[in-house]
């Protein structure tokens, strides 16, 4: 069986430590003038999604690159699924192709699971539905741990993550990912954002968790999608940002090194109301950074240490040939 | 599986001067000389032979490079990298000597000199080890050796400051 990622969940503490510090290793690969190892000649990975994506769509390209995989993009809107071909009679003709990994992003939760059970190549899900996103949590944990140099875990941590939590699968992984390592996690939302069943700490006052020495030491705000507007689930933006944005005045009283962290793209002007510039603990481009040198991990530890699999070709080889003794 | 030691702690500590004072020779000095070790085995002994040299003559650089990404059996067994590369010197036109503990089938070394290919081009690159136990599978040969030690492929040999053990 080959291995994949699907959830946060499934990799497991020791799973996460061990892609956090192959991460550092492919943080030096990055940091190099040619950032470019040959660990992945002659493996291919397939990107496809049926979401919008901009981060991470070319965050797992760029990484598949700089280890030398191949890399194919499957365009939806320009593939036979608009013929009517089912979604897995397309990852079954893709993978007869020879794919070694597929990096699937879906609206409907659970979408990779079922490819994982199609397909006997690598699935790295990234983002189904409003269930789990674990290359964006990786990519969270590892950013905490460089910025704060917290390599033994995050124990007394304390992580706020604002938002629309009830529609965000980054806040359901990152949350795991934070909590697998230590930290403690509050979540910050009106009461029509949160899930119907709330695990975690929550609270509809932000300026109760921010500033002064009681502060968090994480300030994760998260995309208030324009789409939930048309729902009421908040009267207006303004009124959104007077009471779960990063206003000016919230900035003020932030305490100088806690960390501001965005999955992006950002809502200018609405979860974040400042200018960048301004936020000294601004770690949101290092996120973006930060996601090549995770997805590299990724894809290296799943593709690296394969030596039982068998691609697909070989096995529609082996049933042909199995077809072929038959009289 | 019994244990048979070849090297004792002053063998290996006595094997390390003389290596330094012979990367020394061999090199007419140290200008331009930097001791890079091979992740994880050959760091220990980088920084026992950059301590040996600046005892003898003066201080040169000592870094560390992992060569896990540029081997050649990624895939065929798990291949994880140990720790970080840290090569804070510019490689390009120096002459690098490549530490690492045990020389057996070479594939440790072409890969890092694959990785070193990376970072510049050096001027020259030499090779010492500390045991050179046979089994080459390409055309690959030490410059400076502790210890040349026969062995059959199945046997173990461990290399550490407190000497060196067979099993």
């Amino acid at each position: 069986m080959s291995r994949s990622l699907l959830s946060i969940d499934e990799l497991g503490v020791a799973g996460i430590q061990r892609i956090l510090e192959l991460a550092d290793t492919m943080a030096e690969v990055n940091r190099r003038p040619n950032p470019k190892v040959p660990a992945l000649r002659g493996k291919t990975v397939c990107s496809v999604f049926f979401e919008d994506s901009t981060r991470t769509r070319l965050s797992f390209e760029t990484a598949a690159k700089r280890l030398s995989a191949d890399t194919m993009t499957f365009a939806v809107s320009q593939s036979s699924l608009n013929k009517g071909e089912s979604l897995r009679d397309t990852i079954e003709t893709i993978a007869a192709m020879g794919v070694d990994a597929f990096v699937i992003r879906h609206a409907s939760t659970g979408a990779p699971w079922l490819v994982d059970g199609w397909t006997t190549a690598s699935v790295v899900n990234a983002g189904d539905g409003w269930h789990a996103h674990p290359t964006q949590a990786l990519l969270d944990v590892y950013t905490v741990r460089t910025a704060l140099n917290r390599t033994g875990g995050f124990e007394g941590l304390r992580v706020a993550v604002v938002g629309d939590i009830k529609h965000s699968r980054v806040a359901r992984s990152t949350t795991a990912a934070f909590k697998a390592l230590g930290a403690d996690v509050i979540w910050v939302a009106p009461t029509t954002l949160l899930p119907p069943v709330v695990g975690e700490t929550a609270t509809d006052r932000l300026d109760d968790v921010i500033g002064g020495g009681d502060g968090v030491d994480v300030l994760y705000m998260l995309r208030m999608q324009n789409e939930r507007m048309t729902e009421a689930l908040v009267p207006n933006l303004r009124e959104y940002t007077t009471r779960f944005g990063l206003t000016p005045e919230r900035a003020a009283r932030l305490a100088p090194q806690t960390l501001v962290m965005h999955p992006g793209p950002v809502n200018r002007g609405v979860e974040i109301a400042v200018d960048l510039g301004e936020l000294p603990g601004s770690v949101i481009n290092q996120q973006v950074t930060n996601g090549i040198s995770v997805r590299m991990a990724v894809l290296y530890d799943l593709l690296s240490a394969n030596p039982d699999s068998t691609s697909d070709i070989e096995i529609n080889d082996a049933v042909a040939a199995a077809r072929m003794e038959q009289p | 599986m019994s244990e048979k030691r070849v090297l004792a702690p002053d063998d290996v500590r006595r094997a390390t001067t003389r290596m330094a004072h012979e990367i020394i020779e061999r090199n007419q000095g140290l200008d331009g000389v930097v001791l890079i070790g091979i992740q994880t085995g050959g760091v220990w002994l980088a920084s026992a032979l950059g301590a040996e040299i600046a005892r003898i003559d003066s201080t040169i650089p000592v870094g560390s490079i992992d060569a896990s990404l540029y081997r050649d059996d990624i895939g065929l067994r798990p291949v994880s990298p140990a720790a970080v590369s840290d090569i804070g010197f510019d490689v390009d036109g120096a002459t690098i000597v490549l530490v690492d503990d045990v020389l057996f089938t070479g594939r440790t070394v072409r890969a890092a000199l694959d990785a070193l290919g990376d970072y510049g081009r050096p001027q020259s690159v030499q090779l010492a080890v500390l045991v050179d136990r046979g089994h080459r599978e390409l055309p690959i040969r030490p410059d400076f050796v502790g210890k040349n030690l026969p062995t059959s492929g199945d046997e173990n040999v461990s290399v550490t400051a407190d000497g060196v053990v067979i099993s």
